[in-house]
């Protein structure tokens, strides 16, 4: 649906050359929820905007359904674009228009007919659940309302693909799970491919099928949403990691806690829990699990359960135990005290 | 009492004939610097480095047309435009011979501030219709003018304002006015009682314009 190859994008600065996206490949395959991940100014504002072209890349190509979009003439371009809806941090509603206006008004503009555009409108805006508010003003409305009015004027265009550019990252958490929902519901319902970059990584995880960690215009790690979450391998993703999970203990305090036996962190992934499957290593083995943190994470596609234990008892029998983890199918990962 | 059915009965039709030369030299010059003034805000506005018609050329030389014609005050204006008005419109003097030099004295000040009205219009909005596969042309009416229209109604008032003052020096060419009366019998015939009652005239007028500009823009702002 969506395929970025090998996009790069300059910026000339003062200090000169800026590359702001570096080599970055990106594929959405229809119906996915992809979410790209990173620190501001990682690149990932100028890479969703390179998708439809907003911003040209100054190397590599885009795809949109298999029709290269970067050497389309102008008019054709728009005409790729009424297919690519977008959603902004800041709304970017008409301040001086209706709620209804602000969907009417694109709509009339692409050359719809009176009738279409009433029965559009309306449509979403019933979607999104705001048909109460069509005489509203944008001041009127909260945030969250505001980027519902937003999610349905790129509905309104019925496109086959939405970009969202930090959709949520000006709204409280509450109305950000809301917001949330809706997305999910419209990638459900309507079957829209859905491309959006955050920095936060409850965004992340509540959406994504697949998710992009970008640093410095690199994407540094990519993986589907399960796969990330219970096998980080990059620095930085473990960092956006730990902002959702306590998956950090002080270092000192493992140092101390090495003494006596091993500090594991155990990651499940789906149905499997932790508890009876410590409880039989206890049996089995002769060493006492201890546990340090727990948490369970709810992802898109399924449940993945963290814990960190500090196994206690003698070298070998700590070892065997945790082979024995291990070929039960759970993630097993060692954790370093100070060295 | 007596003394003011006078004053009614002697000045009323000059101050009357005044307020219309007035209302005349502020209402052709207006709609001509609007025609003019208003095409060449959105010029500078769209022809700037980055904008939809991004040219650097086209941006500068308006950009410098607009500060060099703003540089010259009125009274001078009037005078070093008289060969070049005289060609426009074949006069140099009455209601006529003015309007040039009026229009040419404020298009530029309506392009300067019909630059920043549009200029305050969020570039985000007009990037959502870009996105949205919208044509240049239908986001500079449907967009900018139409987020810009509240400040726009600011603009013109205050050039309208602005107008009626460069009016009153209009007598000068012989165009009359009100500015002209106060001038010409309230000054140097010392009719005090006319100095008032133009300057009167004068307050009410521009009180009832700014007030009328201010509701409409607020109308239109829908905070």
């Amino acid at each position: 649906m969506i395929v970025l190859e090998n996009i790069s994008k300059e910026f000339n600065s003062k200090n000169g050359k800026v590359k702001a996206v570096n080599n970055v490949n990106i594929h959405v395959k229809k119906g996915e929820i992809h979410g790209v991940i990173g620190y501001s100014g990682a690149g990932k504002s100028t890479l969703i905007r390179c998708v439809n072209l907003l911003e040209r890349p100054t190397e590599g190509k885009v795809y949109i359904n298999g029709v290269e979009t970067t050497s389309l003439p102008l008019p054709k371009l728009r005409e790729a674009r009424n297919k690519i809806g977008m959603i902004f941090q800041g709304f970017n509603l008409l301040k001086t228009a209706t709620v209804y206006d602000n969907i009417a008004i694109p709509l009339k503009l692409l050359g719809y007919n009176k009738a279409e555009v009433q029965n559009r409108a309306e449509k979403y805006l019933e979607i999104v659940g705001l048909s109460d508010k069509q005489k509203s003003y944008p001041n009127q409305l909260s945030g969250g309302q505001k980027q519902r009015v937003a999610i349905a004027r790129a509905l309104a265009q019925e496109p086959e693909i939405l970009l969202s550019d930090e959709a949520t990252s000006a709204l409280d958490p509450e109305t950000t799970d809301s917001i949330l929902d809706l997305l999910l519901k419209i990638n459900k319902d309507l079957g829209i491919t859905i491309l959006l970059i955050t920095h936060e990584m409850n965004v992340i995880q509540k959406i994504c099928d697949h998710v992009y960690v970008m640093e410095n215009g690199h994407v540094v790690e990519q993986n589907n949403a399960i796969q990330l979450f219970t096998k980080p391998t990059h620095p930085t993703t473990k960092k956006f990691l730990s902002t959702i999970s306590q998956r950090n203990l002080s270092p000192t305090l493992i140092s101390q806690l090495h003494v006596t036996g091993a500090v594991t962190r155990l990651t499940f992934v789906g149905e499997s829990t932790g508890q009876p499957l410590l409880a039989e290593v206890s049996q089995r083995f002769n060493v006492k699990p201890n546990i340090l943190t727990a948490n369970i994470i709810e992802l898109k596609n399924g449940i993945v359960g963290n814990i960190v234990i500090h196994l206690i008892g003698e070298k070998d029998q700590v070892n065997a135990a945790l082979q024995f983890l291990e070929e039960s199918g759970v993630g097993v990962e060692n954790l370093e005290g100070q060295s | 009492m007596s003394r003011l059915d006078t004053f009614i009965n002697q000045w009323l039709p000059i101050i009357g004939k005044s307020v219309i030369e007035t209302f005349q030299m502020v209402g052709i010059s207006l709609f001509f610097s609007v025609l003019i003034g208003i095409p060449l805000g959105i010029l500078i506005v769209l022809t700037r480095p980055g904008q939809a018609l991004a040219n650097k050329f086209l941006y500068q030389t308006s950009n410098l047309l607009i500060n060099i014609l703003r540089s010259i005050p009125f009274i001078i204006l009037l005078f070093f435009i008289l060969p070049f008005t005289k060609i426009i419109v074949g006069t140099t003097i009455g209601v006529k011979g003015v309007i040039v030099p009026l229009v040419i004295y404020t298009a530029p000040y309506i392009a300067r501030l019909m630059e920043s009205a549009l200029l305050e219009v969020e570039n985000g909005v007009i990037e959502a219709y870009t996105a949205m596969g919208i044509k240049t042309r239908s986001i500079i009416w449907h967009v900018l003018l139409r987020e810009a229209r509240p400040s726009i109604i600011l603009g013109l008032t205050i050039s309208t304002v602005s107008l009626i003052g460069a009016t009153a020096m209009a007598g000068m060419v012989g165009a009359g006015g009100l500015g002209d009366l106060a001038y010409r019998f309230g000054h140097l015939r010392y009719e005090v009682d006319v100095m008032y009652a133009t300057v009167f005239i004068l307050i009410i007028l521009v009180q009832s314009i700014q007030s009328i500009g201010n509701r409409l823009a607020a109308k239109l702002k829908k905070d």
